[in-house]
């Protein structure tokens, strides 16, 4: 299966990036496979409903498990809908994560902040 | 680094004033000003100094080519947000669009297209120890939570490893950018103003900042203008169970301090001396 | 066509200058007169009035629905959407209602006509009686993506025709004070005599400016000392319409919710004086122009 997880570098010893929506990068890893790929958060750039593109993004690439620090309630709704799971990631690189995932060490992420639907004016 | 945010849900509570008197007393080496359609910070901190300057684009802005237009009206009769006129040619009225697309989508001569326009000013004061992150949002700019956002990144990316303290300078309101503001800090520390709007509007930025899992407390500011709205502001607090950090006389002091780009630490003065207790407990809870 | 002079604007740069101050107590001196609260996020002016019978209309905006059975899943909607406010889930269209704009694209491009928009409650506006005065307040609900449907809706409302009509704006120079002072024929600009004060006023001062609307400052909270809000003003050949000394009653009445103008001879005064130069320099323009 595919899990991904939101990074500041495009390399496995990257950090974990602190947001989702606006991670600059994302890293998917198939645990099948053992491969390893990237991709630019175009939602980056979003003056808003940064955290909705980037779990569109997500669902869209295949994954099935994101891991990350944190992640807002409108993202959530669009991963929970498409069965996406949700886990607490730990501090660390990419690849401890990874490694705690598959070692079933994660613990599904419980606590999601309010997301861009208060919008500014 | 510990980030502490200064809020008040309403504007002119004093945020700014004691924002100022935290840095120096902290000697913070980060801070920041979130406020960013009408940011004052840099009026005390950073009056002789050139930052750097990008330009910072927010929606695009969709504009009319009037050599292929047909002027066949479409766009204006679609257009939701009145944004689209005709004088002599039909034109586009900067403010009121949104950025929607719709105009761009249906005219049937390919006439309109949205355009990356520059709707603020971020701001970086780097000096050999200290960062300072601020931004001007431009006059009708919709949306400034991405800008906030990128204020605080700014200061994070920008701040020494030392930095121990991050101090930022909130928004007015309970909006996007508050929103944005509050995602990621240790602790919110509530400007309260003892009067009966400031304290309709405090309720609703405290109800804001509980929705995130960050520490909160309360200081009251000018709280002798009104010492009966002050006991009620005190007894909210108990109720809710948030700490009191303290109380701030009203201060003419301060303002003259203030106009002569000081803090008020910098003289001495009523409202200083209560600030430097305010800060005390502040600091206590943060670092808890 | 209503009388345009008669439409003044209250604003600041920033909250708590005295906008709220400023338009209540003008409105209340002018006897019958309309106030109308632009404030839509943090409406404060009906605190002070405690407006009588007070009707209520609700003001809403238009949300995309799709219609799952006429929906093939070609995601045009979710491609189009500028704002990121529809997500593609389980191969059908989802909405996000409060980061909608409305702008009614995703209905339009359906190629399938599968999406239909319905209405839903933003905000509402409340009217009420006071003192001979319209009480006319706009409010918005938390997490709401714009007050501007509601400040259009506060502005279209009808009000007698000879009457003078104060409107307290929202702080700041973002698109809902632009709605707010759309058409009215005279702003007041209430700048606090700090250098805070004067960075916020000549942000509203360049937003009266790029609107060519006729313009004047009060300036709030004066005290001995360096007025750099004075100096601005002076320098730029700003009209100085008055100054309110600060004031430790006032700020007591003020902090009580209570019109201080109704509350203290010497108040109703200082208001009186304010309210009489800014009619002159209202007819002032009103001549100039014609």
């Amino acid at each position: 299966m595919k899990v991904a997880i939101p990074v500041d570098e495009r390399h496995l010893d990257s950090s974990v990036c602190l947001s989702f929506g606006r991670a600059p990068y994302f890293l998917f890893y198939d645990t099948t496979t053992k491969e390893t790929y990237y991709l630019d958060n175009s939602a980056i750039e979003n003056p808003s409903g940064a955290g909705i593109k980037a779990a569109q993004i997500i669902v869209d690439h295949g994954a099935k498990a994101l891991l990350t620090p944190r992640c807002g309630e409108n993202a959530q709704e669009v991963l929970r809908k498409s069965e996406v799971l949700v886990y607490q990631s730990i501090p660390g690189t990419a690849q401890e994560n990874i490694d705690a995932f598959e070692a079933g060490k994660l613990t599904l992420l419980s606590d999601f902040h309010s997301g861009a639907g208060r919008h500014g004016r | 680094m510990k980030q502490l945010l200064i809020l008040s849900g309403k504007g002119g509570t004093g945020k700014t004033t004691i924002a100022s008197a935290f840095i120096a007393l902290s000697d913070a080496k980060a801070y920041a000003d979130c406020d960013v359609d009408a940011p004052n910070l840099h009026l005390i901190m950073a009056q002789d100094l050139e930052p750097e300057r990008t330009d910072y684009y927010g929606m695009p802005k969709a504009e009319i080519d009037t050599d292929k237009c047909t002027e066949c009206g479409l766009c204006k009769e679609t257009c939701r947000f009145d944004a689209i006129s005709k004088d002599e040619n039909f034109t586009v009225d900067f403010f009121a669009c949104e950025g929607c697309g719709v105009c761009e989508a249906i005219c049937p001569a390919n006439a309109v297209s949205l355009k990356p326009t520059v709707s603020g000013e971020l701001m970086l004061y780097v000096d050999s120890d200290r960062v300072f992150s601020t931004a001007q949002l431009r006059m009708g700019s919709g949306n400034s939570g991405l800008l906030v956002t990128e204020v605080k990144k700014r200061m994070k990316t920008a701040a020494r490893p030392d930095a121990d303290l991050a101090i930022i300078d909130g928004s007015p309101g309970i909006g996007c950018p508050v929103i944005a503001s509050i995602s990621g800090v240790d602790m919110v520390l509530v400007v309260a103003e003892p009067s009966v709007s400031g304290i309709s509007d405090m309720e609703r930025i405290i109800k804001t900042a509980e929705t995130f899992d960050t520490k909160i407390c309360v200081c009251i500011n000018k709280h002798d203008i009104n010492p009966a709205n002050t006991g009620r502001i005190e007894e909210f607090c108990r109720e809710r169970g948030l700490p009191l950090a303290g109380k701030i006389p009203f201060d003419p002091e301060a303002v003259t301090a203030v106009n002569n780009g000081q803090t008020i630490v910098d003289i001495d003065c009523p409202s200083g001396s209560a600030v430097k207790e305010v800060f005390r407990n502040t600091m206590e809870l943060l670092f808890a | 066509m209503e009388d345009k002079s008669a439409r003044i604007a209250v604003l600041s740069g920033k909250g708590g200058a005295g906008k709220t101050l400023v338009s209540v107590n003008l409105a209340f001196l002018s006897g019958e007169s309309v106030y109308i609260d632009c404030d839509v996020e943090d409406p404060n002016g009906h605190l002070f009035f405690k407006p009588d019978e007070v009707s209520k209309e609700t003001v809403t905006v238009k949300i995309p629905v799709v219609d799952e059975s006429l929906c093939n899943g070609c995601r045009t909607c979710v491609d189009f959407c500028k704002f990121d406010a529809l997500a593609f889930i389980k191969n059908r269209p989802y909405v996000f209602e409060n980061i909608c704009h409305s702008c009614g694209g995703c209905a339009l491009l359906c190629p399938e006509k599968a999406i239909w928009e319905k209405d839903k409650v933003i905000g509402e506006v409340q009217s009420g009686v006071s003192h001979d005065v319209i009480v006319s307040t706009g409010i918005m609900n938390i997490g709401e993506a714009s007050g501007v449907p509601i400040v259009k809706h506060l502005l279209n409302k009808d009000v007698p025709k000879d009457l003078p009509v104060f409107i307290d704006c929202p702080p700041g120079s973002s698109c809902i004070v632009m709605e707010s002072i759309r058409d009215v024929g005279f702003c007041i600009l209430v700048a606090e005599p700090t250098i805070f004060g004067v960075h916020n006023l000549s942000m509203v001062y360049d937003l009266v400016k790029l609107f060519a609307k006729p313009h004047g400052v009060v300036i709030n909270k004066c005290l001995f000392g360096k007025n750099p809000a004075e100096e601005f003003c002076i320098e730029k050949n700003i009209p100085i319409l008055g100054r309110i000394p600060f004031d430790p009653e006032l700020g007591a009445l003020n902090s009580d919710a209570k019109i201080a103008a109704r509350e203290s001879e010497r108040f109703r005064e200082l208001f009186g004086s304010l309210l009489e130069t800014v009619m002159e320099e209202v007819q002032h323009e009103t001549t100039v122009d014609s």
